[in-house]
């Protein structure tokens, strides 16, 4: 029962919203200690696990690139070419990249977008010139802060609910090892892969949905911007 | 044989190099323990071989890497890391080299994902890389490509600039950064302390006798708030699937194994679109883009997150008991 404090820990440092890291940090410390394991057994825990979990820390390795590119004018040639490409509304074009991530991700290529690696170079500069040129004007900064949240919310999506139709995925190896060493049973990938797929259909239906209404949601509140600083709508899109 | 752990050898490098640059930075006020901070998890990176499972070149003690981590933890939970003022273009540089660059500007960034398509599907089974990391490594590759391929198509020659601008970028997501990799150790602490049979104990406790129902809503609703707290479904899954999944789902009720578990887990994911515990996925995306609201991202995913809870905890309910 005791071990449980470890638990309420996290929910406590969440609630008063101290350092995450500090929370975590203090959580597994505590939890330790309450499940009886001694000093050297906590350190050694956080060694070996922190090594084992390396991967998720390896997208840095795009950053140098990406801020290279980026130096060079890589969001405004986004910008651009997005403003060639005819009538993709930023609704549209989030539900295009969703499926496309969905897509990919169930082919094991996991890596392939990401927040470093195509959110912020490639899809957010396109969703707002797409959006900017559908309303004509300029984004005021909370609909800005809107198109790109929504960016980032079709790549998490798209990754989430597409990776686990693939067998080779951290995900589902996890599902099979604890699964077949803790009850020795014996589980194929293949088997869980495809009961991810109703999810991942639903995960479309419900997020592509939510994306295109955006182009609405963006008008209506523009107008509702404009109406309130009673300012005509500039024109001005070629750019 | 091209060995994942290479590639954490050159990540642990470039960060290393980049605390370096941070230690020389003036216009950071806390450029001391910045570059602490991000040289010590540089290291971490190839000492981490020595500890991870299956990594056999050498092997060294958990302990020291334990201390480590710790440390890294008082750094970052005690605010001692800084960021110095970005050294980089202007907005009409940026348009003007844009302009004379044109398309040729995404062929680096398109070479990432290129050559890690190319690694995944079809090197995967020439024996070249580790088994089963072929998309891992194929990232790091195509990074390494992208660079020179960048370098050559903006004729910059000097490789600090990369560096330079990859070490910005790195300051604005901060200690978020680390917190991932946390989360993970934070799970598996919780696993070997018997959290999992705890919750276990409790909610058989509360549970009506053989409600099919009741069961499949707290394992599914179990994952989803259990992966709110902890930010990562697979911290969530040992303790939902040793609490409940497995002795009342399973083994009770004769539940099918793969659709229950299989379910389970995503039940999870859509916790992880709510939570800012989940900082990989929703803070980090909103310091990368420049937010204001650093609950945008979450704002944007928390309706599906909760819709997608719905439907696992109803297809579960139909098709796996």
């Amino acid at each position: 029962m005791i071990v449980l404090l470890g638990v309420l820990v996290v929910i406590l440092g969440f609630v008063t919203r101290r350092n995450p890291v500090l929370v975590v940090g203090v959580a597994g410390i505590a939890t330790g200690l309450l499940g009886k394991m001694n000093p050297q057994e906590i350190l050694a825990a956080f060694g070996q696990s922190f090594a084992d979990s390396r991967s998720v820390t390896v997208f840095a390795i795009v950053l140098p690139v990406i801020g290279l590119l980026e130096r060079y004018g890589l969001r405004e040639q986004a910008r651009t070419l997005i403003g060639k490409l005819g009538r993709l509304s930023v609704g549209r074009f989030l539900t295009v990249y969703l499926l496309v991530r969905q897509v990919t991700a169930a082919f094991g290529l996991n890596n392939l977008g990401g927040p470093a690696q195509t959110v912020r170079p490639l899809v957010a500069p396109m969703a707002e010139a797409a959006a900017e040129r559908r309303l004509g004007a300029r984004l005021p900064d909370k609909l800005r802060e809107k198109v790109r949240s929504y960016s980032s919310s079709a790549d998490t999506v798209g990754l989430f609910f597409g990776e686990d139709c693939f067998i080779a995925i951290g995900s589902i190896l996890l599902i099979t090892g604890f699964v077949n060493s803790t009850y020795h049973q014996e589980l194929e990938p293949t088997q869980l892969a495809l009961w991810a797929v109703p999810l991942a259909v639903c995960a479309f239906f419900i997020h592509g949905p939510r994306l295109l209404l955006l182009d609405k949601k963006l008008e209506r509140e523009m107008a509702l911007a404009n109406a309130e600083n009673d300012l005509p709508l500039p024109k001005e899109t070629a750019k | 044989m091209i060995k994942v752990e290479w590639l954490y050898w050159l990540i642990g490098l470039v960060f290393v190099v980049m605390a370096a640059q941070m230690a020389m930075d003036r216009t950071n006020p806390k450029r001391w323990t910045s570059a602490a901070f991000w040289g010590l998890l540089g290291l971490t990176f190839p000492y981490g071989t020595g500890v991870a499972t299956g990594a056999t070149m050498y092997k060294l003690p958990a302990e020291p890497l334990g201390v480590a981590v710790l440390a890294l933890i008082l750094l970052a939970g005690f605010n001692f890391i800084g960021k110095g003022v970005p050294v980089t273009t202007t907005e009409e540089q940026r348009e003007a080299s844009a302009a004379r660059l044109g398309n040729k500007l995404f062929v680096p960034a398109l070479t990432i994902p290129l050559v890690a398509i190319v690694c995944a599907s079809f090197l995967d089974e020439s024996g070249l890389f580790e088994t089963g990391k072929a998309t891992l490594i194929g990232l790091g590759l195509g990074c390494v490509v992208a660079l020179v391929v960048g370098m050559l198509v903006t004729g910059e020659r000097k490789l600090s600039t990369p560096i330079h601008s990859g070490r910005s970028m790195l300051e604005a997501m901060g200690s978020a950064l680390l917190l991932p990799q946390l989360l993970a150790v934070l799970g598996s602490i919780f696993a070997v302390a018997g959290v999992g049979t705890q919750v276990g104990e409790i909610v058989n406790d509360v549970m009506p006798d053989n409600s099919k129902y009741f069961a499949v809503i707290a394992y599914c609703v179990g994952m989803f708030l259990f992966t709110v707290i902890m930010g990562n479904a697979f911290a969530a899954f040992p303790v939902m699937t040793a609490a409940i999944g497995w002795p009342v789902l399973i083994q009770q009720m004769h539940g099918n194994e793969p659709a229950v578990l299989a379910i389970g887990m995503l039940a999870g994911f859509s916790g992880t679109l709510c939570t800012p515990m989940a900082a990989n996925f929703n803070i980090v995306p909103a310091s990368l883009l420049e937010l204001k609201d650093q609950y945008g991202p979450i704002k944007a995913q928390l309706p599906t997150g909760l819709a997608l809870l719905g439907c696992s905890t109803v297809i579960m309910a139909i098709f796996a008991v």
